[in-house]
């Protein structure tokens, strides 16, 4: 593991868009080594573990895009902490709607991996349990589970379940305009629920400058009568501690809150992107001092709450587990047309009967 | 006992019905609450069940249609009003990407119980953008239902049963018949089948399918053809995805000349679809070419040309002796 500085000076060039970000890995060590003993031994290991899987996952997909066993991938190599800090913060019965990004998140809530990466197969098998996992089904167009989210925490206030909905979206999704109706309709309603937008600075090749003129995604919180939060998205045990206060406020009744977890996409969009035609390789480079599980292990191991050699042990672990995942995916077989047409509708019509999803004929004699 | 009332209070009968008798529905829409609608059809529903089951929103289609489809997540059954036809095309992709693909995402496992008003239709002299017919732009979605009454009872009916339906209901209302006379209806609407046209004239020698407020210009063109010597038999399609096939070709083999009439535009109409099933399956006892007497290929016109545009009477009758003389 890379070592790193301790104060986030050291880290340029992201620290000054760090600034009024929360941070824990980013306290003097002093500081930072209290903040992680007051977390916990078993919690901050939790969240190393959770990391661990859920970047094994991500390098195994890449690895089964290119042996072509899966379809293009939205890789999400250095969301890690956000990802794994916010599934941590919420109970099993809390909602989330994640996007293409946050595709394995349901791995974190007990589901089998070789599900999502099935999705990336083109297998139907790749739809998770909804209700089971109280995570929606991977949301491909941008912004559009924000309202989701909305309605899931407002229509759990109001049959007194007390659940709080969380949905992710990056930097990109806040120029749609469903994040702003979702955020007004959320705001208005008081209903429980986190936006946690990832500022990766980037929508496949749109910077962050072409994307909004606001300094921090945070601020447009205001313009719906919500707090805004920014937190270190490089930091899980900052992203748990931002999301766990907001869940703590949606439950209060004090109603939904924007979370910018402010970071960098170290990675292309997806397997299909080439982000040496539009960014500098540099920069990505020079970001990758912020990748977060080395940053966390680091912090763990100077805290003295772990050990390198067992934090290497739950990194080997996961990658088994995702490989031996990644080797049940050929045992799946393709179902019929017939079998998911019964998938559309609870009564299925006469139009996607057998004979219609075949052969043109004429009618039979009536 | 019974009651006569417009097709509005019927919507709005039924709505009560559906918050009286199932506790997780809920009421969505822009001055729905205290206002009870645009059009009245929640008049007084927020007074009977409170401001948490009738709900005012922002105005927000995509926002609250999007809202509507988490609710149905955590078990809540939402019934949405859209205050005009047109105003329908923010939440568009909130229905097609989402709405009508949310129980093929679960295998089947888990519908989204959900229902989506539309006012919709021209011939009440609205602004523009308050006079669209946008049915077939659902229709044309899979995931979803798509249904319109076109009477009193026929509206509380199928209200009720795109209520119970289990998954989305695209439920189209005439809104030019909301005021149109008082009919009948029971205390109680009965869910019937969302699926099945209804023969609302018999008639041997033509016949004439229409939805919504077509249904009345289509009664009235058989009026007029009765006095001519033809006898119309006027089809109400009431589902409009799925289309009620057994009627559509009983009809059309029974009949032989058929003329489909919708005010929506005629290009990839309804109509079109009809004629095609038709002319695939029983071609053979087809007496005539399918006839379709629309709408126009443009947007709806401004208020003062829309009876020009709107299919009148006399089209759909000049349409008909066109078969009839074939």
């Amino acid at each position: 593991m890379r070592e790193l500085g301790a104060a986030s000076d050291d880290l340029a060039p992201g620290a000054e868009l760090m600034e009024g970000a929360s941070t824990v890995l980013g306290l003097p060590t002093d500081r930072r080594r209290e903040a992680l003993a007051r977390m916990g031994r078993p919690l901050v290991l939790e969240l190393f573990a959770a990391m661990a899987r859920l970047r094994a996952f991500d390098e195994r997909a890449v690895i089964l895009q290119r042996q072509g066993v899966i379809g293009t991938y939205p890789t999400y190599f250095g969301e890690e902490a956000v990802q794994a800090g916010s599934v941590l913060a919420l109970e099993d019965r809390d909602w989330l709607f994640p996007t293409y990004r946050q595709n394995s998140v349901v791995v974190l809530r007990g589901c089998p991996p070789e599900v999502p990466l099935l999705l990336w197969r083109g297998n139907p098998a790749g739809w998770h349990d909804v209700q089971a996992l109280h995570t929606a089904p991977v949301c491909v167009p941008v912004a559009t589970n924000y309202p989701h989210a909305v309605g899931a925490a407002w229509g759990s206030r109001l049959l007194g379940a007390a659940s709080v909905a969380l949905a992710y979206g990056g930097d990109g999704s806040t120029s749609e305009g469903d994040f702003h109706e979702a955020c007004n309709l959320a705001a208005v309603a008081r209903a429980p629920v986190i936006f946690l937008v990832t500022n990766n600075q980037w929508a496949i090749s749109t910077p962050l400058r072409l994307q909004t003129r606001v300094e921090r995604i945070a601020d447009k919180a205001s313009a719906y009568g919500m707090p805004g939060v920014r937190v270190d998205g490089f930091d899980v045990f900052a992203c748990h501690l931002a999301v766990s206060e907001a869940a703590a406020r949606a439950r209060r009744g004090d109603g939904p809150t924007l979370v910018e977890a402010v970071g960098y996409r170290l990675g292309p969009h997806g397997t299909a992107d080439e982000p040496s035609l539009y960014r500098d390789p540099e920069s990505a480079r020079r970001w990758n001092a912020w990748e977060p599980i080395g940053r966390a292990g680091n912090a763990l191991v100077d805290a003295g709450l772990a050990s390198a050699d067992e934090l290497a042990k739950l990194g080997a672990d996961a990658a088994a587990e995702m490989r031996e995942a990644g080797d049940r995916l050929q045992d799946f077989p393709v179902p019929s047309l017939e079998e998911v047409a019964a998938h559309v509708y609870r009564d299925t019509p006469w139009t996607l009967g057998a004979e219609r999803l075949r052969e043109p004929t004429f009618g039979e004699e009536v | 006992m019974s009651t006569k009332v417009t097709m509005v209070e019927a919507v709005g009968r039924a709505l009560g019905q559906v918050l009286e008798e199932d506790p997780r529905a809920i009421l969505l829409g822009e001055d729905i609450g205290v206002n009870g609608g645009v059009f009245r059809a929640t008049a007084g529903l927020q007074e009977r069940f409170g401001p948490d089951r009738v709900v005012d929103t922002p105005l927000s289609e995509a926002g609250f249609v999007g809202a509507a489809i988490g609710m149905c997540l955590v078990g809540l059954h939402p019934i949405v009003e859209i205050q005009f036809d047109a105003f329908v095309y923010p939440a568009f992709e909130q229905l097609a990407s989402h709405a009508g693909r949310f129980r093929w995402r679960t295998n089947g496992a888990y519908g989204l119980p959900l229902v989506i008003r539309i006012p919709y239709g021209g011939g009440t002299k609205a602004p523009e953008l308050h006079s669209d017919s946008p049915e077939t732009l659902f229709s044309h979605t899979p995931g979803l239902r798509v249904v319109a009454p076109s009477d009193p009872l026929s509206a509380g009916e199928m209200l009720v049963a795109a209520a119970a339906c289990g998954d989305p209901v695209i439920y189209m209302e005439p809104k030019r018949l909301y005021r149109r006379g008082r009919a009948e209806v029971p205390d109680r609407f009965l869910a019937l089948s969302l699926d099945r046209a209804q023969v609302v004239r018999p008639g041997a020698d033509v016949a004439i399918l229409a939805h919504g407020a077509m249904v009345e210009v289509a009664l009235e063109a058989a009026e007029q053809l009765a006095a001519e010597g033809a006898s119309a038999r006027v089809v109400d399609l009431r589902s409009l995805y799925p289309l009620d096939r057994d009627t559509l070709l009983r009809t059309a083999t029974e009949v032989g000349r058929v003329v489909v009439v919708h005010e929506a535009p005629r290009h990839s109409g309804l109509a079109a679809e009809v004629a095609a099933i038709l002319q695939e399956e029983v071609a053979d006892h087809l007496l005539a070419p399918v006839l379709r007497v629309t709408g126009m290929d443009m947007p709806f016109p401004l208020f003062q040309l829309e009876d020009q545009a709107l299919p009148s009477a006399a089209r759909v009758v000049s349409a008909a002796r066109a078969t009839l003389e074939y």
